[in-house]
């Protein structure tokens, strides 16, 4: 086989076609098939984390007023991150004494296994996926709940109280923003009335973030949450638990819980592209075929890669901006604040879209006056919230203002009592 | 093809290993996981007849995720009275919990 | 093929760690285990073509009853350290009475249902249906919980019970005012 035959293969996705015809109909060959396909996305999502590694270090450099990495590989460093990965995998492993061998080994492997598995239902692009599961959203978040095992069995394995207390912080603020996660993505399932993931992104000719921004940004707020960014990163916060559940990991071993983490991000911000901000599509260049290549694929892929790159750009910006929550600030965030907006949102979207459905206002070009009405329910329900808080703040500070005052005139009234 | 016995065998394998934690474990959570993994044995059967008599109805999945709601809701209330025991009695061993009998 | 295989790794890893669940001197381990076998009896589920059951398992076994568990351990972790015997004085008696409860089950299923996979043997191979209707499973899952002539009322009251368990594990949970102190 040459390049030039095998290229347009590539785009028509039929490669496998191709190695079944060539390799026949043996029971090995799926099995080999499947084997290639996994290795195939694993690695690609590993590579990436070199790359995102790299940028995120610069990028979090010039916000800083800093230069960042420019020794190795040129003066902007650009192989920064081989030579990170040459020094984990030289850096001695220390095992802590009293560590339960079997939590701690299994802890890095099992991270990593839940951040890779996910790939496994990401559209790349038209046609390009790992399986299509039509419950591809419910498969997302099963396994990311799966991945906070992982934590408690490092925290727990390390045979450490900064690691055990690390990992117990961590698994209250993943448990608890899971349920906004699950309840604001519940919007854009059922706008598509479908929970895979191509599915999410065929019935999005418009984005959905247009429909239901309020829901985008409490999914992308929970997605914060769930990868452990700053403001939420608490599952880290090195000045006041050293490093969290992987204080006792060095070398390789901590090296796996990094590429989980931005293996994580990079899912998050691939997922919340697909979910809101329609996928690979966009004004219809992914379905380009130019003299029979269907060159759409490649820019399909370019597409939500530059769409996730914008996310992960977010993400960044947001690490290098806001300070870190406190935790009951955060569990008080989470539960009392996003849970309750989007259990609102999802009873508004579920009535309205119900009415339009009744209405006939659904799909074709009545698609414009849905996102329309979605869009105003949405505006409103904002509004409200903001009304509500602008309200419970100015009464809590009437309260502490007039407490203050009281306070004061106690003292001035009372200074006998000092002494 | 498997035939249905194989699944219900490994489901009454797995019942009856439940059933032996639940009579011979001291500890009160292992107690509980025990009763989890009976719990699990019964819906590999839901599961293994709904697929193999009636796939094109609903019952067995429906009466499976019934059971997991009921699984889910017992693990919190079973845990929830193990940790106000263990702070009242000091002890999660179900054997020392005799209160009543003296 | 492809089934044989799931089957067959899922009843491993459910059997054997389950196994350990019930034998294990380690609670912890224990519960590593518990979380092994609910990942076998998922992969059961997958061999079942039940994926929706199979992620769903993953999400409330693992990912909650699981969690619970560790943290129910780790709260209560003293009873940990002890070296004594993790059974009662009535294991043989356990033994027994398991092995006839399997005993039992064992005989009954094998007289309706022989375990060779030949034509006579009534169930030995799955009901032949469309991918189509597995795949509609889903859909007709979610109408029968809330249709009229489905599951509606059950499903109200499964609800009803997990608000009443959330309440009361909360308030059995809440230290008592002198302990907060």
């Amino acid at each position: 086989m040459n390049i030039a035959e095998l290229f347009p293969k590539l785009l028509d996705l039929t490669v496998f076609d191709y190695l079944r015809s060539v390799w026949g109909n043996a029971p090995w060959v799926e099995v080999v098939l499947d084997i290639i396909a996994i290795l195939t996305v694993s690695t690609f999502a590993l590579l990436l984390v070199f790359l995102l590694g790299w940028t995120e270090r610069k990028v979090l450099a010039r916000m800083q007023d800093r230069i960042g990495p420019n020794r190795v590989g040129g003066r902007f460093g650009q192989l920064q991150m081989v030579a990170d990965v040459v020094k984990m995998m030289t850096k001695e492993m220390i095992i802590p004494a009293g560590a339960d061998r079997i939590a701690y080994f299994a802890a890095p492997i099992l991270s990593l296994m839940t951040s890779l598995l996910l790939f496994a239902v990401l559209p790349f692009a038209p046609g390009l996926i790992g399986v299509d599961l039509n419950v591809g959203v419910f498969y997302v978040l099963s396994i990311s709940s799966v991945s906070v095992v992982a934590l408690l069995l490092a925290g727990w394995g390390s045979n450490n109280k900064y690691a055990l207390l690390g990992a117990f912080r961590s698994v209250a603020q993943l448990v608890s923003y899971e349920v906004p996660m699950i309840l604001s993505i519940l919007v854009p399932i059922l706008l598509a009335r479908s929970m895979s993931t191509v599915g999410l992104v065929e019935a999005q000719p418009i984005p959905f973030f247009f429909y239901a921004p309020l829901s985008a940004v409490i999914f992308f707020v929970a997605s914060l949450a769930e990868t452990g960014r700053s403001p939420f990163d608490l599952l880290e916060a090195e000045s006041e638990i050293i490093a969290g559940f992987h204080t006792e990991y060095t070398g390789m071993v901590f090296g796996l819980f990094m590429a989980a983490e931005y293996i994580g991000i990079i899912f998050m911000s691939a997922l919340f592209v697909t979910a809101y901000w329609s996928g690979y599509r966009l004004f219809g260049l992914e379905n380009v075929v130019l003299n029979g290549l269907q060159l759409g694929r490649i820019l399909g892929f370019l597409v939500i890669a530059g769409k996730t790159a914008v996310v992960f750009f977010l993400f960044m910006w947001i690490r290098a901006t806001l300070p870190r929550f406190r935790i009951d600030q955060l569990l008080n965030f989470g539960w009392k604040f996003l849970v309750p907006l989007s259990i609102v949102l999802i009873f508004v979207v579920v009535i309205l879209d119900k009415v339009l459905v009744e209405v006939g206002l659904v799909g074709g070009s009545n698609e414009v006056v849905r996102m329309g009405i979605h869009l105003v329910s949405n505006l409103l329900i904002g509004w409200a919230t903001i009304e509500i808080l602008r309200r419970r703040a100015k009464t809590a500070r009437q309260d502490y203002e007039a407490e203050a005052a009281a306070r004061d005139a106690a003292r001035v009234t009372a200074p006998a009592h000092a002494d | 093809m498997i035939p249905l016995s194989w699944y219900l065998i490994v489901a009454a394998l797995l019942f009856s290993m439940g059933l032996y934690g639940v009579f011979a474990r001291r500890n009160a959570v292992a107690i509980l996981m025990s009763v989890e993994l009976m719990l699990n044995a019964v819906n590999i059967n839901l599961v293994a007849f709904w697929r193999y008599l009636a796939p094109d109805q609903v019952t067995g999945m429906a009466w499976a995720i019934f059971v997991l709601t009921v699984a889910a809701a017992e693990a919190a209330v079973g845990l929830a009275l193990i940790i106000s025991v263990y702070r009242n009695r000091d002890s999660v061993v179900a054997e020392e919990l005799d209160l009543l009998k003296n | 093929m492809a089934e044989q295989i799931t089957f067959i790794i899922g009843s491993i890893l459910a059997l054997g760690a389950g196994f350990i669940v019930v034998t294990n001197r380690n609670l912890f381990h224990g519960a590593l285990a518990l979380m092994i076998s609910f990942l076998g009896v998922a992969a059961i589920y997958l061999s079942l073509d039940a994926g929706f059951l199979a992620a769903a398992q993953l999400l409330i076994y693992i990912g909650a009853i699981s969690i619970l568990i560790i943290f129910a351990i780790m709260l209560t972790r003293r009873m940990m350290q002890t070296t004594e015997d993790p059974f009662n004085s009535q294991f043989l008696l356990a033994l027994a009475a398991s092995v006839t409860v399997f005993a039992i089950l064992f005989s009954a299923i094998v007289y309706v249902w022989p375990l060779t996979a030949s034509n006579s043997v009534p169930l030995a191979a799955k009901t032949a249906v469309a991918d189509a209707v597995l795949q509609d499973t889903v859909v007709n899952l979610g109408s029968a919980f809330v249709g009229a002539d489905g599951y509606v009322i059950p499903f109200e009251l499964a609800s009803i019970l997990l608000l009443a368990a959330m309440v009361g594990a909360i308030i059995v949970a809440w230290p008592k005012p002198e302990d907060v102190a």
